[in-house]
């Protein structure tokens, strides 16, 4: 029950949006609901970690622990996002008569984001990812700049481009599961029990074509070109859901698949995986150091997060499911916060440009502070959670035998540190420009940051009981050996 | 030994893959986008006649309900959505401009469809279906042709019908290797088909509005290079 609210009231929101007399308290309906969403969201998550799943309609709408812990991610995020969205789009939108069209979309979006991981059947996550595309895309060129346009376009045609690929590697999937004899409905749970009888060739296959057509959603390298376009460009708010939990949702599926894969006794790919994900890592970390606009530079960071998420999953053991899943959960709450602070900057300042960002400490301590805290964060510096993920998974890796994969993902990992740093630091320090006067941060904006520091701050020295245990239900689902 | 009647059935099959190759080669040799649009239809319309005949072939209901959502959504509410969304000049009698040559193309398509028909040499050796063996290489050799379009030509609706064409090829292997996938995943993906015809044609009208052309070839100020913003 709690499943099927969590993922009917984002719809329910954005039909609220599109009715006229509403249109104007777009904002409080879209941030009520998505509030409501994300309890509901933690009823499952309490029904998950009591029952080990939570059954919404039987066959088509389940949740495990992995899903679990998605679906409390993605509407976690969308909700701050939208009371961030309140301030941002007030201020910096030049589409203030078509904000309500924003929200309904938004909501859509968000509908996509939450639906996927409830779905039980693989194809259904298919139409799913692909719905989360078809509403981002007009989020991207919301502001209507030539710009914008553009890297909807490219975003567009990459990410679509993907879709008939994977589309066969659902249909390869499911021709492998009846093969060996599946029930008529085909379900992850299923596709789990069978992994071991499906044919090798055929799972391979189909892995390769969804890996395809999904990793360039996730923003995988070399398909990962759409992702620094986009951010640079979209509204802030929804840069923070693209990055913090719509890159997530496709990698979702891609591990699932994984897992299945790597259950197959013959499929061996989890080395694959490895070089693959350390590809993303390596090309991001480059980037990183010569990039010249802030809101690229914490696209590329989700691009090295990707690739280490993937990486984390190719290690096929234990260690590696569960340091893939906390990467997976810190990534989601500190790169929306990047975004958020991100997004105070530019309203202050009104630049994407580093080298035009100087003494923001002066300028505006909050929004000074914020960059401070999430640039620390997300480059992994150790009281904050992304250093304990990152520890894990090298630590996982060394167990598993891949030495030179950890030599390498830590030198990687270390470049891409010092890269973020140089960045941030040219943006705090130093003496603003006496033309940069304004520093306002409207108060849904500081309000959005609040909340969404505080899990970056506290997961770092304490972990809740009731989270880790889901943690470890959703790594389990991972496999490994 | 099948029967006749399967036999002709299957022979039929047979003769739509090599229609639907023979479409998805006139996309790739079509100067005009009214007449890319044409043969995207007719491929369409090939695709749902290769569903009828398998499901007839099965008995199967599933099958003939998928010819119908695809004429439904394909053949009819594709073009309608477009003709709706764009500006007519844009659509009608406008030249492509194309990367490379159309000679050289289709031998490149060519290429395409012979190495899709061994990269599943040692797939389909998994099943007898002779029905399997057709459709798998072909739906394959259509989505590798549709992606060398989408690469190749610079406007925005054959780009958008190389998405489409490709989609076709995915549904062809589809109808062979999945034909009792759940009526409404095959409903939800239709409709995400139309979504997709949707919300590129809006894009599209959008970019005609503020930059004026849609030739991809023109947007390329995004990339990692120092750049003024305003």
């Amino acid at each position: 029950m709690a499943l099927m609210i969590a993922v009917s009231l984002p719809p329910l929101a954005a039909l609220l949006c599109w009715i006229k007399p509403f249109r104007s308290v777009a904002w409080g309906i879209t941030v009520v609901c998505l509030a409501g969403s994300f309890a509901a969201g933690i009823v499952v998550a309490a029904h998950i970690l009591s029952n080990g799943i939570e059954v919404g309609i039987p066959n088509w709408f389940e949740a495990d622990g992995l899903s679990g812990l998605v679906i409390l991610l993605a509407s976690f995020v969308c909700t701050l996002a939208a009371l961030f969205a309140g301030g941002y789009m007030h201020h910096a939108s030049e589409q203030s008569g078509r904000l309500w069209w924003f929200y309904c979309n938004y909501n859509l979006l968000t509908f996509a984001l939450i639906v996927v991981p409830a779905f039980a059947s693989p194809n259904l996550v298919w139409v799913g990812v692909e719905l989360i595309t078809l509403f981002a895309i007009l989020l991207v060129g919301f502001e209507s700049t030539p710009t914008a346009l553009e890297a909807a376009w490219k975003y567009a045609i990459l990410t679509l481009m993907g879709a008939p690929i994977s589309l066969l590697g659902f249909f390869t999937l499911y021709w492998a599961y009846h093969l060996a004899g599946g029930a008529h409905l085909e379900t992850w749970r299923g596709l789990y029990a069978s992994a071991a009888t499906m044919s090798p060739n055929l799972l391979k296959f189909s892995f390769l074509l969804v890996f395809v057509g999904f990793g360039a959603k996730a923003g995988l390298a070399p398909m990962h070109t759409w992702l620094p376009d986009a951010h640079s460009q979209a509204p802030t708010p929804i840069c923070a859901v693209l990055s913090g939990i719509k890159t997530s949702v496709p990698l979702y599926a891609i591990l699932r698949l994984l897992s299945i894969v790597l259950a197959s006794p013959e499929a061996r790919i989890g080395n694959w995986m490895v070089v693959i994900g350390l590809v993303s890592v390596g090309i991001a970390a480059f980037l990183l150091l010569q990039v010249r606009d802030y809101k690229r530079m914490f696209a590329y960071s989700t691009v090295e997060h990707m690739g280490i998420i993937l990486t984390a999953a190719g290690f096929a053991t234990h260690g590696g499911s569960s340091g893939a899943v906390a990467q997976l959960l810190n990534h989601s709450i500190t790169k929306s916060l990047c975004f958020y602070a991100a997004g105070v900057v530019l309203i202050s300042l009104g630049t994407r440009q580093i080298k035009e960002v100087r003494g923001l400490f002066r300028l505006s301590p909050f929004a000074g502070s914020a960059l401070l805290l999430c640039s620390l964060a997300i480059a992994g510096a150790p009281p904050f959670p992304i250093f304990l993920s990152e520890f894990s998974i090298l630590s996982a890796g060394l167990r598993s035998g891949h030495n030179a994969a950890v030599i390498v993902l830590a030198i990687l990992i270390v470049i891409a540190f010092i890269a973020i740093f140089l960045q941030v630091n040219r943006m705090l320090f130093g003496n603003p420009e006496p033309a940069s006067t304004s520093a306002f941060v409207p108060p849904s904006c500081r309000v959005a940051i609040l909340i969404a520091a505080l899990p970056v701050v506290v997961l770092g020295v304490y972990i809740p009981g009731p989270v880790h245990s889901l943690m470890m239900l959703a790594s389990q689902q991972l496999g490994g050996h | 030994m099948a029967s006749p009647q399967t036999q002709l059935i299957e022979g039929l099959n047979a003769l739509t893959a090599g229609l639907i190759l023979l479409t998805a080669f006139g996309m790739v040799a079509t100067r005009q986008v009214q007449g890319v649009m044409r043969f995207f239809i007719v491929q369409s319309v090939f695709l749902a006649a290769s569903a009828f005949l398998i499901g007839f072939n099965r008995g199967s209901i599933h099958l003939v309900a998928l010819g119908v959502i695809t004429i439904g959504a394909k053949a009819i509410a594709i073009p309608l959505v477009l003709k709706r969304t764009l500006p007519g000049d844009l659509y009608e009698r406008r030249e492509i401009d194309q990367a490379i040559n159309i000679p050289s193309s289709l031998l490149l398509a060519l290429f395409l469809a012979i190495a899709a028909e061994f990269l599943v040499g040692p797939l389909v050796a998994v099943s007898a279906d002779p029905v399997v063996h057709v459709n798998l290489p072909i739906g394959l050799a259509g989505i590798l042709i549709g992606a060398y379009t989408l690469i190749a030509r610079r406007e925005a609706i054959p780009q958008l019908v190389g998405i489409l064409a490709m989609e076709n090829g995915a549904f062809f292997a589809g109808v062979a290797i999945a034909p009792d996938l759940p009526l409404i995943a095959e409903l939800a993906i239709a409709i995400d088909v139309i979504l997709i015809a949707v919300v590129i044609g809006v894009l599209t009208r959008d970019i005609t509005r503020t930059v004026g052309t849609t030739e991809a070839a023109t947007m390329s100020e995004l990339k990692e290079e120092p750049q003024l913003w305003r």
